[in-house]
């Protein structure tokens, strides 16, 4: 498997909206509190190293 | 302070070489008598080396300060015949507790093999095993403990290396063969090598206190993140024994550790942890700073490292002394072939191949544990948090929480001693692994396999022995029948051997697993053997 960088997901608008109400009553703090804890959840669900490995070099992350 | 215990105080006693003013030639000289210096001392007067320890001091170690000990270390010092009575003594525990905030968040149990005869772990105050180890160096006629003997310079020959060393009767010289440098992270012998010993220094200080309370915490290991009684900071709670408690709370880098030591700094903190009306009494204090340190080398010449004089890793996960004794274990029966002139030097080259490469695995554990407990940025902490938040509820993040990755040993998987498995094994008794324990039988009696491996190399063979022993030049291997000299009577052997009929392992001195085979063949055991013990072809 690799890192999958096609579109994937269904509804694009509404989930991005999901995604910006989910936040939308957080302070900065609270909001980035819950941007770790979906990283972790999101990334426990893909499991695979080499995919987390690859994610973290497309978001701009260092690996050495 | 200092309540339970009473120091000893060993005697200073002139040696003959200093009294008549004649220089002594000694095989091992051991630099430290902490609990690896007195390790050494024990493996090489076993092994039959006559061995001189010199320490500065003339007291075991102030305050408790190792505490946790783990089942290999535990195994080695009983094969050196005194883990009994630390054993008896310790306190023997296996379950984890990680508070994060006012909440438990996540348990863990170390859930220990059955069948062994070491516990996972135990707590105990380092003064009391230093005192057990010396109590049984005092039955070797071949090892002599010198207290106040300070080394004070040190010189390298060709064959043997020329020691100074500073006593209450003044300033003598005496010779070593080899010199088995264990004097601790701050290292003297270290400097006198010049040898360098780089790594990554953490930016925090931690206040280390012995309390004497009767409370009624259980017998685990309590961690806190961010406490409501320690804001912002960690803190570990450890069982000793005589009802010492062993409380570690992190500080951060901008507290003062000349301030934070005095009892009306110390005696809040804890009252805020204990309660007002837990009754206490404070024994012992210390601030420290940790490093993850290694030397370059474990080898310079014929001076040896070993224990924190060679790495030095932070205290979370018990990898301090608990490797220090794992090295002492690699080195003693190598000293031991290579003094007595049976193996070539170069085997003591497979000693820092070996315990360099356990040492480094020991950094990156303790590395990692340290970067989870004590955050570098406001987003590793959130992280961190985030994870601790997630683990009351998620099994998915109990994993991910590092409060320290206790001891185990490393598997030498890639030592160049190892024969490579040419047959197919399941199981972890991979070569390079240290020996599983399990219950045996010997002539009906009740006893345990790792008590018939160490003595030298060892051939264990699963149902009929074909030969007694197996030669390899000077060397000869002993042979044990599972099924005939050991009798395998819940089939544990079998289980975490994978032994069938037939199957061979070539067991090492230190217990480790050198070779393994599924059937059993003399003229390939003797080639493992001399491959464990670097001899040439000419000793096959």
């Amino acid at each position: 498997m690799s890192l999958n960088l096609e579109p994937n997901i269904p509804d694009p608008d509404g989930f991005y909206q999901e995604l910006i109400d989910s936040q939308r009553d957080m302070s900065d703090a609270e909001a980035q509190m819950m941007n770790c804890r979906l990283i972790l959840i999101l990334a426990n669900h893909v499991g695979d190293r080499d995919v987390l490995r690859e994610a973290l070099k497309v978001a701009g992350g260092r690996i050495d | 302070m200092l309540k339970t215990y009473a120091y000893p105080k060993f005697p200073y006693r002139v040696s003959a070489e200093q009294r008549d003013g004649r220089v002594a030639r000694h095989p091992v000289v051991v630099i430290g008598a902490g609990p690896i210096g007195l390790t050494a001392a024990l493996e090489f007067g076993r092994r039959g080396i006559s061995t001189v320890v010199l320490d500065d001091n003339d007291t075991v170690s102030i305050g408790s300060r190792a505490v946790c000990y783990a089942k290999r270390p535990l195994e080695i010092w009983n094969r050196l015949g005194c883990a009994a009575p630390m054993v008896a003594k310790g306190v023997s525990w296996k379950v984890g507790k990680v508070f994060f905030e006012n909440d438990l968040r996540y348990g863990f149990d170390l859930l220990p093999e059955a069948d062994h005869e070491m516990p996972a772990m135990i707590n105990l105050q380092q003064y009391h095993l230093e005192e057990m180890i010396i109590a049984e160096c005092g039955t070797l006629p071949n090892v002599d403990i010198r207290w106040k003997h300070k080394l004070i310079s040190l010189r390298q020959e060709p064959d043997h290396v020329v020691l100074t060393v500073e006593t209450p009767d003044g300033v003598f010289t005496l010779e070593a063969d080899w010199v088995v440098a264990c004097d601790g992270a701050n290292s003297d012998t270290r400097e006198m090598v010049g040898a360098a010993f780089t790594g990554q220094a953490f930016q925090d200080r931690f206040l280390i206190a012995d309390v004497v309370m009767k409370a009624d915490f259980p017998t685990e290991r309590w961690f806190w993140f961010d406490p409501p009684f320690h804001r912002n900071q960690s803190t570990l709670l450890h069982k000793q024994a005589d009802d010492v408690w062993r409380i570690d709370f992190q500080l951060g880098w901008d507290a003062d550790p000349v301030e934070e030591k005095k009892p009306e700094k110390v005696i809040p903190r804890l009252k805020a942890m204990l309660g007002e009306d837990t009754e206490f009494e404070l024994e012992w204090v210390s601030i420290y700073q940790f490093a993850c340190r290694r030397i370059d080398r474990f080898r310079h010449g014929r001076v040896l490292f070993a224990g924190d004089a060679a790495h030095q890793v932070s205290p979370f996960g018990a990898r301090g002394a608990n490797t220090g004794v794992q090295d002492i274990d690699n080195l003693g029966w190598k000293l031991k072939l290579v003094v007595d002139g049976t193996a070539p030097e170069t085997l003591i080259d497979s000693y820092d191949e070996e315990r360099a490469f356990a040492a480094d695995d020991n950094l990156r554990q303790s590395t990692r544990s340290t970067d989870f407990i004590t955050p570098k940025s406001d987003m590793s902490r959130r992280f961190r948090n985030a994870v601790l938040e997630l683990a009351a509820d998620n099994p998915f993040a109990r994993p991910l929480v590092n409060s320290g990755r206790l001891s185990t040993p490393t598997p030498y998987v890639a030592s160049s001693l190892n024969t490579p498995d040419a047959d197919a094994f399941a199981g972890r008794m991979a070569p390079g692994t240290n020996c599983a324990d399990a219950p045996v039988t010997v002539g009906g009696e009740p006893s345990w396999l790792l008590h018939h491996l160490g003595e030298g190399f060892t051939v264990l063979t699963f149902g009929t022995a074909p030969a007694k022993t197996v030669a390899c030049g000077p060397i000869e291997a002993k042979v044990l029948a599972i099924g005939g000299d050991l009798v395998d009577v819940e089939g544990l052997v079998a289980e975490r051997y994978d032994g069938r009929p037939g199957t061979t392992y070539l067991i090492r001195p230190d217990q480790h697993v050198a070779a393994r085979w599924r059937t059993f063949d003399a003229e390939t055991i003797a080639g493992a053997v001399a491959r464990a013990c670097v001899l040439g072809g000419a000793a096959r």
